[in-house]
């Protein structure tokens, strides 16, 4: 059954009820009004200490309605899809909206692509699956290495429906899948003793993908669980991180978290357009070295962040190029904030869930290949930092300083990799950073990691993705 | 209301007869008023009012769990159904199941959650407290001239706990906020620096008033005009509360039950050392009247209660729901939430210096006013996150600083809290007073 049937069928949602309930959300005047209604089911299967921990699932049901006045929004949710309910928080929605006559026009279904599967998830929750999937990376992970002592693994997935429709008519419905599986452990050194105790280090590893379970398999579970064993028993042996200014290669895939921070959060265009951003006002300049190319692009296969529609109803999705050959083109634009600036909206309004408003988001974000040779690369660094795993970033967009954390990296010395050290953060300006990318490699690599973006309270999920990248300088916030 | 106490423990029954040994059911509704206002205009008023349930079961010492915010009969009959069914994946564990006692919780009329004045604020004034902190912020310094918006939040909500051992509880509470962002630039340097202030409080009468939050954002703004870097060094650093807090939720990782019995924490291990320096006190306070973080059970339904953490520098408690608790022979410290711990009122004890004694002791030294990232290992300690502040030399603040992490290892840190200042205040569930940390590096240029 297709999200537009479901709620039909089972909640009696048809064309003319969300017409009617977007008659009421303008009753009182306004610009537009969007009534967005979501169905989530969530499955989770933890494990830890060998032991399966636990299952969950859960139902989320509700519907968000907007009235747009200005720049002024009005919101209201409810739990319940009962006519009653949605009229009520439509008139609530309505607060301030004062004179002006927007009716709200006949409802058409638009035709969405299908990037990904739409397919109802089993109905037994294929639980003995997942289940497989915990226990296999439990037993891969300690049989790896004698020094594992801790394993956790977790695996989660959501089925979201959801329908839109939109006072300009739009009738929009898609299906999301996504999955995450994680796992992490903890090795310990007995040979090597700190304050009595034996050193430890915490090794991690996710996947994540707009995908149902069919995207994952028992083979993935325990190469993810080497991978973190072998991340965990490298840190055992890790120094101490430099402190300073230096050079700092960014390995291909995880590293985009960089971007992700640096860039991609200067340019939601909220921030600029309310002039908070250090990119305000400057498109058409040169904000980077011409080795950057930067793009934001939903309609990739499967990945986080790929959708089929965005959270206001925008379809379809095109690639939007944010920086190209280091000149600033385009923000990402939501719909609000496209029409205030007077720009085109980019299909960007992204909402957590029916309890949040569209904000501009971003989706997979990523630097574009350059021609450098990863190799060359490394060897043009005569002391610095070899950036390979990340734990997040942050960024203050105002003056555009960013950080991110890293979680396994490595000393170049001479132009070589010569060994590990203990995580540390990295910091720097937007605006800087993109003038000291100094080499791209051709090598181009989408994570496939479970990201998380956090803005404004809400959660979203994003891809991210790069080539090895050089950073000519950046503070490396090590101790040595 | 009494529906919603029926709910809890109707479907503690239901989840009984469809097979679970032992269930337990927590039903949840809240209504939130957003009002946030940005350059005089109104720009997002949300008022909302959501309901949910969550549901745990037991069975032959395994666990399964559900939740919904869909409170039809027939979607809580198939998710209990499913739950029960599903207890089975779960491997037996003799840790599982429910706390087997529930001392009487504090009545919750005696902890001051709940404001009826805080509960009946209308989106008129939200509005109108937002409008007037921005319009004074923007009035006060003609540098500090833009606005990333002024918003007040009311929070309204109760509580239902219900579980087949026989607790039934329930409690609600209040929150309110009132809070504004602004960025200036002065002629110097073009550079934008921005900076925040707020209040979060249980009641209206303890809200801040518009007045004093636009002047100290103006104030947090000002004194970031021409920051530099430094060099690269090891040096003294002070946290102001602010930054002191995070350090406190950043430390909270390392004391829960979990973070220990999982080997997650630096800190597993040590109970009863001299961990930290001896003016250091740690306390997690459920019980603090009117405190963010006050509730009078947990998510189990043990009562809350103050347990310290720290007492002059030596660990003497991790805090533990009942899970955890039983696995390193521990009680409960009513942090449980069901699936590890939250914190209550989590705070440094304050000390006997003024803060301006602290900043008078560094000759030359970083105060950190904000902190950027993640960075913190719980399992090493290792800990290195981006910061903002104020340089100090001879006592004074010379100059402010920016794009700088400090690093260190948290253990190390704990046991070099030389001076804890005397300004404690509760703005969050985590709080601290200044504090002096006596060497951390501090990256620059």
């Amino acid at each position: 059954m297709s999200a537009q049937e479901f709620f039909q069928r089972v909640h009696g949602l048809d064309a003319a009820l969300l017409e009617r309930v977007l008659a009421e959300a303008l009753a009182r005047g306004g610009d537009s009004a969007d009534v967005y209604v979501e169905y989530r089911r969530h499955t989770s299967v933890h494990l830890e200490e060998t032991l399966l921990k636990e299952t969950g699932e859960s139902v989320a049901l509700g519907a968000g309605i907007r009235v747009v006045a200005g720049e002024e929004t009005g919101y209201a949710y409810t739990n319940e899809l009962t006519l009653d309910a949605l009229l009520g928080a439509a008139r609530t929605a309505s607060a301030i909206a004062r004179g002006g006559k927007t009716a709200a026009m006949n409802l058409t279904p638009r035709d969405v692509p299908a990037r990904y599967s739409a397919e109802e998830p089993p109905a037994d929750g294929a639980w003995a699956q997942k289940s497989a999937f915990v226990r296999a990376a439990d037993a891969a992970a300690r049989a790896a290495d004698p020094r594992v002592r801790e394993v956790s693994a977790t695996w989660n997935d959501e089925w979201r429906h959801l329908l839109i429709a939109t006072s300009v008519g739009e009738l929009v419905a898609d299906t999301l899948p996504l999955f995450t599986f994680s796992v992490s452990v903890v090795a310990e050194d007995n040979g090597n003793r700190q304050a009595g105790l034996p050193v430890r280090q915490a090794g991690w590893k996710n996947r994540g993908l707009r995908a149902g379970i069919e995207a994952f398999s028992i083979q993935e579970a325990e190469a993810l669980a080497r991978e973190a064993v072998a991340q965990a028993t490298t840190l055992l042996e890790a120094a101490e991180a430099p402190a300073g200014e230096m050079p700092v290669v960014l390995a291909p895939g995880t590293s985009g978290v960089l971007l992700h921070e640096s860039v991609g959060h200067p340019l939601e265009a909220d921030a600029n357009r309310k002039k908070l951003s250090v990119f305000s006002g400057r498109l058409g300049e040169t904000v980077a070295t011409e080795l950057c190319t930067v793009v934001d692009d939903a309609t990739l296969p499967r990945l986080r962040g790929s959708l089929n529609v965005d959270g206001e109803g925008t379809v379809p999705l095109e690639p939007t190029v944010l920086i190209e050959r280091g000149v600033l083109r385009a923000y990402l634009q939501d719909r609000l904030s496209a029409r205030l600036m007077g720009l085109q909206p980019t299909g960007n309004g992204r909402r957590q869930d029916y309890t949040a408003i569209p904000i501009p988001r971003m989706t997979n974000t990523f630097l574009a290949a350059g021609t450098d040779d990863p190799e060359q690369i490394l060897r043009s660094v005569e002391r610095g930092i070899y950036c390979k795993a990340f734990s997040g970033g942050q960024v203050e967009p105002a003056a555009g300083r960013f950080t991110f954390s890293m979680h396994e990296a490595y000393l170049i010395e001479n132009g070589r990799i010569t060994r590990p050290v203990r995580g540390a953060t990295l910091i720097g300006s937007g605006t800087d950073i993109l003038q000291n990318i100094v080499a791209v490699g051709h090598d181009l690599v989408m994570d496939t990691g479970a990201w998380v973006c956090g803005k404004g309270g809400q959660g979203a999920a994003v891809g991210v993705g790069t080539p090895t990248v050089k950073i000519a300088r950046m503070t490396v916030g090590g101790r040595r | 209301m009494r529906a919603m106490e029926q709910l809890a423990e109707r479907w503690v029954e239901r989840a009984r007869a469809a097979g679970a040994e032992e269930a337990e059911v927590m039903v949840h509704e809240s209504t939130h008023l957003v009002c946030q206002v940005r350059q005089g205009a109104t720009e997002m008023l949300t008022e909302a009012t959501s309901r949910s349930l969550q549901l745990r079961v037991f069975l032959d010492q395994r666990v399964a769990r559900a939740s919904s915010s869909d409170l039809r009969e027939s979607t809580l009959e198939s998710l209990v159904r499913g739950a029960v069914g599903r207890a089975r994946l779960a491997s037996p564990d003799d840790c599982a199941g429910l706390p087997q006692e529930f001392p009487a919780p504090p009545p919750p009329e005696s902890l001051g959650l709940f404001d009826p004045e805080a509960a009946a604020l209308a989106a008129e004034e939200g509005l109108r407290l937002a409008r007037e902190t921005e319009r004074i912020g923007l009035s006060l310094d003609a540098r500090v001239g833009n606005s990333g918006g002024a918003g007040c939040h009311r929070g309204r909500g109760q509580v239902w706990l219900a579980n087949s051992r026989g607790f039934a509880g329930s409690y609600r509470a209040t929150s309110l906020s009132l809070s504004l962002y602004l960025l200036g630039a002065d002629g110097a340097s073009h550079e934008q620096v921005s900076d925040y202030w707020y209040s979060a409080t249980r009641t209206r009468a303890g809200l801040e008033s518009p007045e004093t939050i636009a002047r100290t954002t103006v104030e947090r703004v000002q004194r970031h005009f021409g920051a530099r870097k430094v060099a690269t060094q090891e040096a003294p650093v002070v946290f102001e509360p602010l930054a002191a807090a995070e350090l406190l939720s950043d430390l909270f990782g390392a004391v829960t039950g979990e973070a220990v019995h999982l080997r997650r924490s630096f800190l597993a291990g040590a109970l009863g050392e001299l961990v930290a320096a001896e003016g250091v006190t740690i306390v997690d306070d459920g019980l603090m009247p009117g405190g963010l973080g006050t509730r009078p059970f947990d998510r189990e339904g043990v009562a809350a209660q103050r347990t310290p953490v720290f007492e002059n520098g030596v660990l003497r408690n991790y805090l533990c729901g009942t899970y955890s608790a039983r696995r390193l022979g521990r009680k409960s410290t009513g942090n449980g939430t069901g699936n590890g711990e939250a914190p209550s009122n989590f705070f440094l004890a304050a000390g006997p210096y003024a803060p301006e004694a602290i900043l008078g002791s560094v000759a030359r030294g970083l105060y950190v006013t904000r902190l950027l990232g993640q960075g913190v290992n719980l399992v090493t300690g290792d800990y290195s996150r981006g910061a903002f502040g104020l340089w100090i030399e001879d006592g004074r603040f010379a100059y402010p600083v920016h794009e700088i992490t400090i690093s260190g290892n948290l253990r190390a840190m704990l046991a070099g809290m030389e001076m804890v200042g005397s300004d404690l205040e509760f703005r969050d569930q985590f709080a601290a007073p200044t504090v002096k940390i006596a060497v951390m590096t501090v990256a620059g240029t």
